[in-house]
């Protein structure tokens, strides 16, 4: 016990942090990458569920972006992120040895992982990167665990052998039936909310209208469904109000009051208007940079 | 009393107070560069003779940080002006920012003799003098530190605050480490205080002198996240000192305030201020701002999102303010800058909800007149709807600049930090310290959100209080 303790939590001798990218690795025709990112200080002290908030250079934007995974003794946090817009294109530049301007973290509240029994993981797309990280810590709780992972084609399928691991039960599936099961990761959750009616948790992340759609399927069942939500911020800490939603009729701020609620009460449509709310200006900021 | 050294002096010459350049209206509402242009050496030595060189200086009690203001406007007629800067600077670590954005008219001038027959010397206005001059000279003279003592303080978040506390224990030769949340420091003067009232070339080069004094600065650290206050403690660090700033945006919980095109005053200014967005695409964050923008809110902060909107290219930027002209808590100086500029004033208004377009966009706000009713036990007058006044008013954008709540970070992973319902917290009002032993606390955290001179002057107070904490521990 006493030498547990000692461990986990060691007295800290330098406060610097390099940013420096130690690991990176493309996927899904490059759209999807990981990078390992030495930053001792958020290694030590991530937990399931949290984020941080990077900036790739000077005169970058502050981007939240989950933790999926940390590593304490070499002092590194691992990232999943699909290239979708200017900020993430920019991350991809990145080589192994160069660093980020600043990374922040970790931030948001780290989830309360207990032994409930038996639960759902449901991921789609890049969100299974954010699901690994809270399965491996209900994994570590003795829990029976089945996974359910998917994208819309064998590419966009991340994670699939570490969730293997994790899950007592993977599924997989792709819209074009090009690996897995064919069809949506809702359709291999219909089944499987019908077949066990022993399950007494959903985790569902991926895009909003998944997360909606899962949250949909398990409310009949009134299973506790939890999402990770990844509105528009900027600090990340509270300060501007940005990430505002709207849960069970109250304003939350995602950033310090989640990232992770409860599914049923969150209002998925307009959080889905609010992330586009700077769609132009995230286009033409894209078009400006290659032009 | 009857004995007034001043009357006694031989004819002091009649001048007028010196007023300083300004930037143009047409010119300044299309650009972020300063407004007022700041004294000439001339200008500001006429404007230093007008002091009486009182032999009790009202004005120094009205300082929260102590200035020996006489002394250092003696220095400037008598064309020191960089010793006129060191003698500022003996007691305040921000003389170029609290020369701008002190309410000096709530202090030190108004205590001023002068001001009982005309006008008040312009204390703030030499204080940016001589600060600007030196700086403009070139290498800034570090004041001397007593020795290293070898005791370790740290100070979470570099506002104004946090610096002024670093600035006294570097002095007086304590190892002092800053943790700064945001990738730059400075906090309320980095992010919420617009380039054209505080130029952030400026709050750098203060930065940058303290880093000269030794002390330690770590950017993208969140205390209470990356690390506890614990780990600060088991650390090393005898004593903490907690200046986070109130970093939690109020909103009024009225419907419609999560459409798109509803922003805090904080988001909004931090998109402009710290992170630029006036340079888009430029630099990657944009900001959104319409034709015809409503700022909610009266003070200060309510004038800085007004004026940004409208250099931001909004056509038409109005006030909304639930009490009348004579309530606003803004500078007068802030407001009337912001008339000269265009803006319009709703008084006694009050927004109920705001209306969605077809595409969840704003279009306007639903509004109600307001009557004042008696002053309360602080002396604010009460403020009440008038039954049937709604109206409605068509917006585009929206800002609501109403303050700012208590940031739950930090105590929620402190569990012995006591704090009060509104979650600021509980702290000794002379020493700063709170419930928790070697963990003090000053500024906006302690007394919701109020100005950068009396987030110093609490700075000022721990700092004395730290250091006979640990001064006391060495004799142990």
């Amino acid at each position: 016990m006493k030498k547990d303790k000692k461990n986990s939590e060691p007295l800290i001798q330098d406060f610097t942090s390099s940013f420096t990218v130690v690991y990176k690795e493309e996927m899904a025709k490059r759209t999807i990458c990981r990078m390992d990112i030495e930053a001792p200080l958020i290694a030590r002290k991530a937990r399931a569920g949290q984020f941080i908030v990077l900036r790739v250079r000077e005169g970058g934007e502050r981007i939240p972006m989950t933790i999926t995974d940390k590593d304490p003794e070499k002092g590194t946090i691992t990232i999943f992120y699909q290239v979708i817009g200017k900020t993430t294109a920019l991350m991809r530049t990145l080589k192994v040895g160069e660093s980020f301007a600043d990374v922040v973290g970790p931030l948001g509240v780290p989830d309360e992982i207990e032994s409930v029994g038996k639960i759902v993981m449901v991921g789609g797309g890049t969100g299974t990167a954010v699901l690994y990280h809270i399965t491996k810590a209900y994994r570590e709780k003795d829990n029976y665990i089945v996974g359910i992972i998917g994208g819309r084609e064998k590419e966009l399928i991340i994670l699939e052998k570490e969730m293997g691991v994790l899950c007592d039960e993977l599924i997989i599936t792709t819209d074009d039936g090009s690996y897995g099961e064919r069809g949506l990761v809702t359709d291999a959750l219909t089944r499987v909310l019908k077949d066990s009616p022993d399950i007494r948790l959903v985790w569902g992340i991926g895009p909003l209208a998944m997360m909606k759609a899962v949250a949909n399927l398990t409310r009949p069942y009134r299973i506790k469904t939890m999402v990770s939500l990844n509105p528009i911020m900027v600090d990340g800490t509270g300060m501007c109000g940005c990430c505002r939603v709207t849960v069970a009729t109250q304003t939350k701020f995602c950033c310090v009051d989640g990232p992770s609620f409860d599914g049923h009460e969150v209002d998925f449509d307009e959080l889905l208007k609010r992330k586009g709310m700077y769609f132009p200006q995230e286009r033409e900021s894209l078009l400006f940079s290659v032009r | 009393m009857e004995e007034n050294p001043q009357a006694e002096k031989p004819k002091k010459e009649k001048i007028p107070r010196q007023k300083m350049p300004e930037q143009n209206v047409s010119a300044r509402i299309r650009n972020f560069n300063e407004v007022p242009l700041g004294y000439d050496p001339e200008t500001a030595q006429r404007e230093a003779r007008r002091c009486l060189q009182c032999k009790n200086p009202q004005c120094v009690d009205g300082c929260p940080v102590e200035i020996d203001i006489p002394a250092f406007l003696q220095l400037v007629v008598d064309g020191k002006f960089v010793e006129a800067a060191h003698k500022i600077k003996e007691k305040n670590v921000l003389p170029a920012v609290c020369g701008r954005v002190c309410p000096q008219e709530d202090q030190c001038e108004k205590q001023c003799i002068l001001g009982i027959r005309g006008e008040p010397c312009a204390i703030g206005s030499l204080e940016r003098f001589v600060a600007d001059w030196e700086a403009d000279q070139g290498e800034t003279i570090l004041p001397s530190l007593l020795p290293p003592t070898g005791h370790k303080v740290a100070v979470v978040g570099a506002g104004p605050s946090g610096l002024t506390v670093a600035f006294d224990l570097a002095l007086l030769g304590h190892d002092v480490t800053i943790f700064e949340a945001l990738h730059e420091p400075g906090g309320v003067l980095m992010y919420g205080i617009p380039e054209f009232r505080l130029p952030k070339a400026i709050v750098k080069r203060e930065v940058e002198f303290l880093r000269r004094l030794g002390v330690k600065l770590y950017t993208s650290v969140v205390i209470g996240r990356t690390i506890e206050v614990d780990d600060l403690l088991k650390s090393g660090f005898e004593a903490v000192f907690l200046a986070v700033g109130a970093g939690l945006p109020m909103f009024m919980k009225i419907p419609g305030e999560n459409l798109n095109g509803v922003f805090s005053a904080n988001e909004f200014l931090t998109r402009v201020n710290l992170m630029k967005a006036y340079d888009f695409p430029d630099v990657d964050t944009p900001v959104w701002v319409g034709k015809n923008v409503a700022v909610i809110g009266g003070g200060n902060v309510a004038m800085d999102c007004a004026r940004t909107a409208l250099r931001l290219g909004a056509k038409r930027v109005s006030v909304i303010y639930r009490r009348s002209r004579s309530e606003m808590p803004a500078r007068h100086e802030e407001i009337v800058r912001a008339e000269e500029e265009g803006i319009i004033f709703f008084f006694l208004t009050n927004p109920i909800r705001y209306l969605s377009d077809e595409k969840f966009w704003v279009r306007g706000m639903e509004c109600v007149r307001m009557e004042l009713g008696q002053p309360d036990s602080s002396g604010r007058r009460s403020v009440k709807p008038i039954p049937d006044s709604e109206q409605i008013i068509d917006f585009d954008t929206i800002i609501v600049a109403i303050g700012a709540g208590a940031n739950p970070i930090i105590a929620s992973t402190t569990p012995d930090l006591k704090t009060n319902r509104w979650g600021y917290y509980i702290a000794d009002e002379e020493t700063g310290l709170t419930s928790k032993p070697r963990v003090f606390a000053g500024g906006d955290i302690v007394t919701g959100s109020a100005t950068v001179i009396s987030a110093m002057g609490a700075g000022r107070r721990s700092a004395r209080a730290i250091h006979k904490l640990l001064m006391e521990s060495k004799k142990v």
